[in-house]
Order: structure tokens, then C-alpha cells, then sequence
């Protein structure tokens, strides 16, 4: 056996009376591409964040490169050769990519040397790995789909020899997806060591050399990837037989319920991000927004909700109209029956600093049920919340916990659960499973399909092909803002492929 | 990612940080004290008796705590929903003048029982709607609220001096300041509350707005955390794209929270007009707006840290003057560098020594570092 670049033993950490990690080993060989694999709230996560510095273990051993390594900041870390990729995104908004990079790498006095230096340095890891972001635009405004590449770039910018990504995918299409992964093996061809957290059993299989399944904060399992099976792994994640693939009836579509008509958005530069989109929900089916992040989903999203401006074009709500100024109130779509699982929950769909209770009532604080005069019904809020935690199994079961130190999977589920147990008429979700692991993945949708079957109208926008085959009646396409084309469930992997990557729209254009 | 650090157990957090904070500040006091050839213990020792050793110093701490409630009450409100609120000064400056127009008109009429609520809602008014105008200008114009309400001070100092120079002025009067109002006016003493512990008292200006500082720091941990209004003041404060996700209205909400720290603002004027010197009279804010920005962090922006934290400023500004008095090598302005200090320390350098204490706890008992968790399902 190679070299172990990663030696763990012993690792135990406890948060409170949540043990986070026990007794954990781990060796990760040198040159190789390791595999993570586990429930939402398993623990890789902290694991990785002790490896990186963030955390510290209450006990145990690390060993970089066979040499016993105290790591007590991400500064340590990073001098041993270890770089990180996080699950959320960790950069300056307000900043360019360029100063986003350079953050804490700056190599000279002055800024402008440093910058220059880094644009060359830039430009090359860019063309070696074919990540292209313009260096120069401005976080906030990038899709969440970008962000990652930079995140991606900031790690491999800073020379990491053993590379952590931490569900490095979450946001970005399979075609995305196959891109870092070429960019992974050439890392591993170089020697480097890649340290992968997905939960992605596909990505898995396809990838890695080696991988560890952990369940309840203990490591229950190592495997060569090549002598395992996506249903052996799911099973030891879980503990019992997780269904893949949920099954479903055949939709009774009933009457329209939304109905998006020449629907145009632009975004805050002026760049047409949703181009004359129509398209009907009807009662009874969800219907799937496939494209690739950045296409315009996002936009498309915020503009039905209320929360941004449409230039033109219109969107009723159960035969009335949806303000489109961009000054919606969101709370009174909310009393007609729209609810709304944004996208990037850590930002909108949830305040990170609440109680877990505090965020099970986020924009339906006005409700009366949580109210008493102009005093929030702490018991009735407090009732309703762990009600959830049940019907949903989130974990750690305390509605009193801080939403930040959730797992990201748990978060998504307070999200979701939140806004189906309002029990709307019309949902509309944006990337319903990113960060969920595959139990709660087969929860999530069995939900989702049973609201369908209540007579609710569903509309997905997921960059999970997958996730939209099974879960859509009917399939959507949307490339450079416009939807290409509309299919069956029953459209391949392929057909649907082609038009995401705009084949056919361009073919059809000439 | 939360929070690199793991948190600590509240005993900590909000005793030991604190406390350690403020020794930090009092040793380089003591240096500072040495510096100028005194024994900084005597000056301790003076410090403290002066502040609490006798039924007047006690009396006058409070006095100075009540100011301080109001001011760090005023920065706490704006602060939960986001917005820095430097004009504290100003709103209280100006709502002196609300209270001089009911004083004036009302004292020689009424008794000082209903001067009082009408005084009250006087300074309230006068210093929400002081607020109002950079709220305004941040929600629709997104004008910083910092810059506005900076300015604001200076316009609100500027218009004082012009009042208290001129028309507010009595004809033939030297100085700059209304007459002084008669017993309607006049709010009653608390000095009796603290005769009741047996200590004696010659004159301090401790009055009944202590009590309505209290109350009001009840109101507003009610309102923070109990009502509607506070859970949308705090959602905007810390992601205004939730509170926009959520249906709050950011121009609603900004004014509204400005306009109640306005109003804090405002009734802090109460303290000193009502309370203690009878009249209106230039620069009587004296600084305790900004006072109120320290206690404010200080006190973790929690109401009961904010009275803790006001009492402590109270005791620095009452011990400061006995200190001052008693040691002449030590100036006033000794005494604000002293104060100067704990803002320092306790305040803007809160955190400095937050991440050893942190490391120093988990490497103790590892286990007492973390959140509780009530049910240990969770894995
Ligand atoms: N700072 C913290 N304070 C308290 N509990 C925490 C903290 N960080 C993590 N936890 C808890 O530790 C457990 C492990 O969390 P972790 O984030 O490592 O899970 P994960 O395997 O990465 O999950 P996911 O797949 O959802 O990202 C969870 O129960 C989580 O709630
Ligand atoms: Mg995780």
C-alpha cells in the first residue's frame, strides 16, 4: 500500500451532549481519491473540519505524511499542504473572484503586485482545469454554480497537496460535475490526494478509488470502490434498504394553478437572465425545471415569488395576478397559497443565527396561529416546531439549537418542512435534495409526490437530473434563459442532456 | 461553517469574558495612574468608595446608570435590526426640547404627575422623529445610517445652541439655558429607596426615571424577543434577504426600529432636565449618547446586560469625579482616559481574548465547550 498521506486514530468531539465524532479511524493513501459517505448530521463534516482546523478533537491522533501533525488553525493546515473546499461557500459577497482568491494569500505589500500576480496564476489554472469564471465580476452576483468554481480555485490557487471537498457538487449539473472530476484526476495524477464528501452514491462509484461510510458519528465501514455497490453503500449509511427511486402513479393534472405567460427578467446589470418564458402548473403535477445552474432557473424562481423584478410578461396566481414590480409582498403570496423553497437557504430561506423554532416560523410569523396580539405564541411556536422535527426526523431533535449548527441536510429539512406543513396550493422548490443525504432524499420526494397526489401544484427547478426525472410529470429545459423544450418523464438522461447543454436550440436557430 | 469556535457555557459567556475584560481595563488604568506618580490601589480603593461607600455616591452612580440605560437601550434596539445608530447624542439633545416646551408651558399648572406622562411622551416623540429622517433616507435612498445620523448630531447640537441662545432664553439672562422649572416640573427623588438600607444621603439628583429605565428595559427585552415587531427587527438584522424572503417590509422595519431607538433616545433627556437640573440647558447630553454605544456592547445588547453594564459606567463616572477630587495628580481627563479604557477593552475589544478563553475551556474539559442538546438522538 502507498504512503498514507492522512492518518486518523482515536478521533473522538462532542458538541454538548451531541457526539459528533467517535472513536474514529481513518487512512487515506497517497495519490488517492477517498470517498465519504453518510446521513446528513453522520459527523464527516466536523471530521473534515478537525482535519482542517476549524475544530479541534477532544482526543486522538492526526498524521500528515506519516509525521504525528498538531493542527490547530486553518493556517496549520493549510502550511501542511491541506486545502478545503466547504460545503457553504466561504467568500467576501461584495468582492471580485480576483480579491476573493488573493484573500489572505497576498504575497507582496502592495495589492496591485499581488493582483497582478495572481491574474497570470489565474489565467493558468483556469486554462489547465478549464474552470473559466470572469476574474473579475463580483461575488454576489454570480450564481451559486460559479461561486463553487471559485471556491474550487481558491483552494487549488493556495497549492493544496491533500485536497477536502465537502459536497463539492451539490451545485452543479452532472456535465458540471464530470468537468471536476476530470480536474480531480489530474490532481491525482500529479500525486495529489483528494479527500471527497458527497452524498452522491453516482459520484462515488465513478470516482473515487476507496471509500468510508459513517452512521451516527462512528465509521462503520471502509470499502474499495471497485467491490462495492451503491445499494450496499446506501444500506450501511442508513441501516436498513433505501428505495432509489420513488415510486409514483400517474399524475391527474386538474385545473392551471400558476400560469407564467412571456415571462422576461433582467438581472441587476441588465442581462437577460429569463427571456420570454411560458408555461402552465396545473393541480395534481409537478413539473421539473432542468438546465444547468446558472441559466436562469434562480431568476425565474424569484420573479414568481415575488421577490424580483420582471420587465415583462405575466404570472397568475390561481387566475389572479402576481405583482411582478419586484415589490410583491411575499407574505400575501403566502396567504394565496404560494409557498416557496428558495434555493440558497442559508441566505433567504433561513436565519442562520435563530433557534430552529424561530426559523419554523419564518414568513409565517403573522400568522395567528403563532401569535397572541402582537406577542409571538413562544408555546404554540415551540409545539409546532417539535411537531416537525418528528414528522420530518430532524436531528439533533432540540427546536432550541442554533439553525447554524444543524447539518446542512437537517437545514434543508426545516426549510421544507416549514413550507409544506403550511400545506399550499402551489409549491415551488429550488434544489429540494442539495446536501441531503439518500433516507432523507427518499423522504423529501415521497413527500413532495404525495403532495402532488393531494391535488397541489409542484414546480422543481433542480440541476439533479436525476432528482427531475423521478419526481417530474412533466420536464421543462431551460438554457440561456429560455425553455428549449419540454418532455416526458420518460425522456433519457442523454435527450435531456443535449437540450440542457442548448444543442438542439442552437440546431433548431440556424 | 458556523462559527470556528465552539461556543462556551453561559456562565462564561456573559460572567467570566466580561470580568476579565474589565480587569484587563482597570490594569492598564492602573499603569496609566502609576504613570502619573499615584498609588493606582488607594486609587482603586477611592474609585469604588466613591461610587458605592455612601449612601450619596450610591445615589449618583445611579443617577449616571439611568442616563446610560436609556442611551444603550436607544443603540441595543437599532443594533438587533441591523443598524447602527451613532445618533443617540443628537436625538437626546433634541428631545430636550420637547421636554421644554411641556415643562414651560405645563409647570406652573399641572402637578409633576402629569407633567411627567406628558413629558414623557414629549421626549419620545421629539427624539422618534429625530430617527426618522436618516431611517427615512436609509430605507428609501439607501443613504448610511452611520454618516445621517452623525450629521444629525451636529444639526441638532446647532439648533439647541440657537434655542438655548435665543428664544428659549430668558430676556436678560447670561446663560444659555430656559428658566428653571417650578415644582410641577420637578420629578421626585429615589434617595429614600436607598435611606431604607440605612445609608444617609445629602442631596442626589437619583430620581423616578431609574424606575422608568427599568421598565423600559423590560419593555424592550419584551419587544425584542417576545413580539412580532422584534422577531422581524431581528430577522432584517441578520439577513435582510430572509426578512425581503419573509414578506418584511425593509423600509417598515428599519423606520420603525430607528424611530423606537429614537425615542429611547429621547426619554433619556428626561434623566437630567426633569430629574436633576430643573431647566434646559446647553450641551446637557454631555457625551452620554456615545457612552451609550459602549454599554450597549458591553452589555451584549441584552437588556440586563445593558443595566449592568450601565451601572458600571454610572460607577466610573461617580467614583471618576470622587477620584478627581481626591488625588489631584489625577485630572478629569485622567478620568476619561480611564473610562476610555473600559470602552476600549470592554467594547470594541470584546472578543480580543474570546478565542484563548475558548481554547483554554476545551482543553480542559472539552465536553463543556458545545451547545446543549436535549435529546441525544441526534448522532
Ligand atoms: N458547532 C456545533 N455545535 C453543536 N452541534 C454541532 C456543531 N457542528 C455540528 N454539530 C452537530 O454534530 C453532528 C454532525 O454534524 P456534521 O455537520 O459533521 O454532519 P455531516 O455528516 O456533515 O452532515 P451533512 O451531510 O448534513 O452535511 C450533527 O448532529 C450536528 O448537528
Ligand atoms: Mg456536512
Amino acid at each position: 500500500m502507498a504512503q498514507a498521506a492522512i492518518e486518523l486514530t482515536g478521533i473522538n468531539k462532542s458538541f454538548g451532549a451531541v457526539r459528533a465524532n467517535r472513536d474514529i479511524n481513518l487512512e487515506i493513501a497517497r495519490g488517492t481519491i477517498h470517498g465519504i459517505v453518510g446521513e446528513n448530521g453522520a459527523g464527516k463534516s466536523t471530521l473534515m473540519s478537525i482535519l482542517y482546523g476549524f475544530y479541534q478533537a477532544d482526543s486522538g491522533e492526526i498524521r500528515v505524511g506519516g509525521k504525528p501533525a498538531s493542527i490547530k488553525t486553518p493556517n496549520d493546515a493549510i502550511a501542511l499542504g491541506i486545502g478545503m473546499v466547504h460545503q457553504h461557500f466561504m467568500l467576501v459577497d461584495n468582492f471580485s473572484v480576483l480579491e476573493n482568491i488573493i484573500l489572505g494569500a497576498e504575497t507582496d505589500a502592495l495589492l496591485k503586485s499581488s493582483i497582478a500576480k495572481a491574474r497570470s496564476e489565474l489565467d493558468r489554472l483556469e486554462r489547465e482545469y478549464g474552470l473559466e469564471v470572469d476574474p473579475d465580476a463580483i461575488i454576489e452576483e454570480l450564481p451559486v454554480g460559479l461561486q463553487q468554481r471559485v471556491e474550487i480555485l481558491k483552494a487549488l490557487y493556495r497549492g493544496a497537496e491533500i485536497l477536502i471537498l465537502d459536497e463539492p457538487t451539490g451545485v452543479l449539473t452532472p456535465a458540471e460535475a464530470d468537468h471536476l472530476f476530470r480536474i480531480l484526476r489530474q490532481l491525482k495524477e500529479q500525486g495529489k490526494t483528494v479527500v471527497l464528501i458527497t452524498h452522491k452514491l453516482r459520484e462515488i462509484m465513478a470516482i473515487t478509488d476507496t471509500v468510508s461510510v459513517m452512521r451516527q458519528g462512528t465509521m462503520v465501514a471502509t470499502r474499495e470502490t471497485r467491490k462495492t455497490t451503491v445499494e450496499e453503500l446506501a444500506e450501511l449509511m442508513v441501516g436498513r434498504r433505501v428505495l432509489l427511486r420513488v415510486e409514483k402513479g400517474d399524475a391527474e393534472a386538474g385545473a392551471v394553478k400558476l400560469a407564467v405567460k412571456n415571462l422576461t427578467v433582467r438581472d441587476s446589470r441588465g442581462v437577460t437572465m429569463v427571456d420570454d418564458v411560458s408555461f402552465d402548473l396545473r393541480a395534481g403535477e409537478i413539473v421539473g425545471i432542468a438546465g444547468v445552474a446558472g441559466n436562469g432557473q434562480s431568476e425565474l424562481l424569484e420573479a414568481i415569488s415575488g421577490i424580483r423584478h420582471a420587465v415583462s410578461g405575466s404570472v397568475m396566481l390561481e387566475g389572479k395576478p402576481i405583482d411582478l414590480t419586484g415589490k410583491a409582498d411575499p407574505g400575501e403570496l403566502r396567504d394565496r397559497g404560494l409557498a416557496h423553497v428558495p434555493e440558497d437557504r442559508h441566505h433567504v430561506g433561513l436565519v442562520l443565527a435563530f433557534e430552529e423554532n424561530e426559523n419554523s416560523i419564518l414568513g409565517y410569523h403573522d400568522d395567528p396561529r403563532y401569535l397572541r396580539g402582537p406577542f409571538l405564541n413562544i408555546d404554540a411556536i415551540m409545539a409546532d416546531a417539535k411537531d416537525k422535527i418528528e414528522k420530518y426526523d430532524i436531528r439533533p431533535g432540540n427546536p432550541r439549537l442554533k439553525t447554524a449548527n444543524f447539518s446542512g441536510g437537517n437545514q434543508q429539512k426545516i426549510v421544507l418542512a416549514r413550507e409544506i406543513e403550511q400545506d399550499p396550493g402551489v409549491l415551488i422548490v429550488g434544489q429540494p435534495t442539495r446536501g441531503v443525504d439518500v433516507g432523507a432524499i427518499e423522504f423529501i420526494h415521497k413527500r413532495l409526490i404525495a403532495m402532488r397526489d393531494q391535488g397541489k401544484a409542484v414546480l422543481v427547478v433542480s440541476v439533479e437530473l436525476d432528482e427531475i426525472r423521478s419526481l417530474s410529470d412533466r420536464i421543462l429545459v431551460m438554457f440561456a434563459g429560455r425553455i428549449v423544450g419540454e418532455r416526458g418523464p420518460e425522456a433519457t438522461e442523454g435527450e435531456l442532456g443535449l437540450l440542457m447543454a442548448g444543442v438542439e436550440h442552437q440546431e433548431a436557430a440556424q | 461553517m458556523s462559527t470556528p469556535y465552539a461556543k462556551l457555557p453561559a456562565w462564561a459567556d456573559y460572567g467570566l469574558i466580561p470580568l476579565i475584560n474589565l480587569s484587563v481595563a482597570f490594569i492598564v488604568a492602573g499603569f496609566v495612574v502609576m504613570l502619573v506618580g499615584e498609588n493606582p490601589f488607594r486609587a482603586a480603593v477611592i474609585l469604588v468608595e466613591g461610587a458605592f461607600g455612601k449612601g450619596t455616591g450610591i445615589a449618583f452612580t445611579l443617577f449616571y446608570a439611568t442616563t446610560f440605560i436609556f442611551t444603550g437601550l436607544s443603540v441595543a434596539v437599532a443594533a438587533h435590526c441591523g443598524l447602527f445608530n451613532i445618533g443617540t447624542e443628537g436625538q437626546a439633545y433634541i428631545a430636550g426640547l420637547g421636554i421644554a416646551i411641556v415643562c414651560l408651558s405645563f409647570d406652573s399648572t399641572l402637578p409633576w404627575w402629569l407633567t411627567f406622562p406628558l413629558a414623557i411622551v414629549a421626549s419620545a416623540l421629539v427624539g422618534a422623529l429625530w430617527a426618522l429622517i436618516p431611517a427615512y433616507l436609509q430605507a428609501k435612498r439607501g443613504s448610511h445610517i452611520v454618516i445621517t445620523t452623525i450629521m444629525f448630531n451636529f444639526i441638532a447640537a446647532s439648533i439647541m445652541v440657537y434655542l438655548l441662545v435665543g428664544p428659549l432664553k430668558p430676556a436678560g439672562s447670561q446663560a444659555p439655558q430656559t428658566r428653571n422649572f417650578l415644582a410641577g416640573a420637578e420629578l421626585p427623588k429615589l434617595n429614600w429607596i436607598i435611606e431604607l438600607f440605612g445609608a444617609k444621603i445629602r442631596s442626589a439628583p437619583l430620581n423616578i426615571c431609574f424606575l422608568l429605565a427599568l421598565a423600559m428595559a423590560f419593555l424592550v427585552w419584551l419587544l425584542i424577543w417576545r413580539t412580532r415587531l422584534g422577531y422581524e427587527m431581528r430577522t432584517y438584522g441578520h439577513s435582510p434577504k430572509a426578512a425581503r424572503y419573509a414578506g418584511i417590509s425593509e423600509t417598515r422595519i428599519i423606520i420603525t426600529a430607528m424611530m423606537i431607538s429614537g425615542a429611547l433616545a429621547g426619554m433619556m433627556a428626561l434623566n437630567p432636565v426633569m430629574g436633576d437640573q430643573h431647566n434646559v440647558a446647553i450641551d446637557f447630553v454631555s457625551g452620554a449618547g456615545f457612552v451609550g454605544i459602549a454599554v450597549a456592547l458591553m452589555g451584549r445588547l441584552h437588556p440586563v446586560g445593558i443595566v449592568l453594564a450601565a451601572i458600571l459606567f454610572g460607577m466610573l463616572y461617580q467614583g471618576g469625579a470622587e477620584l478627581a477630587f481626591e488625588m489631584p495628580a489625577i485630572s478629569r481627563d485622567m478620568i476619561v482616559i480611564i473610562q476610555g479604557l473600559v470602552i476600549l477593552f470592554a467594547g470594541a475589544l470584546e472578543h480580543m481574548f474570546r478565542p484563548y478563553i475558548q481554547a483554554l475551556f476545551a482543553s480542559f474539559s472539552p465536553k463543556s465547550v458545545g451547545m446543549q442538546a436535549v435529546n441525544g438522538k441526534g448522532a
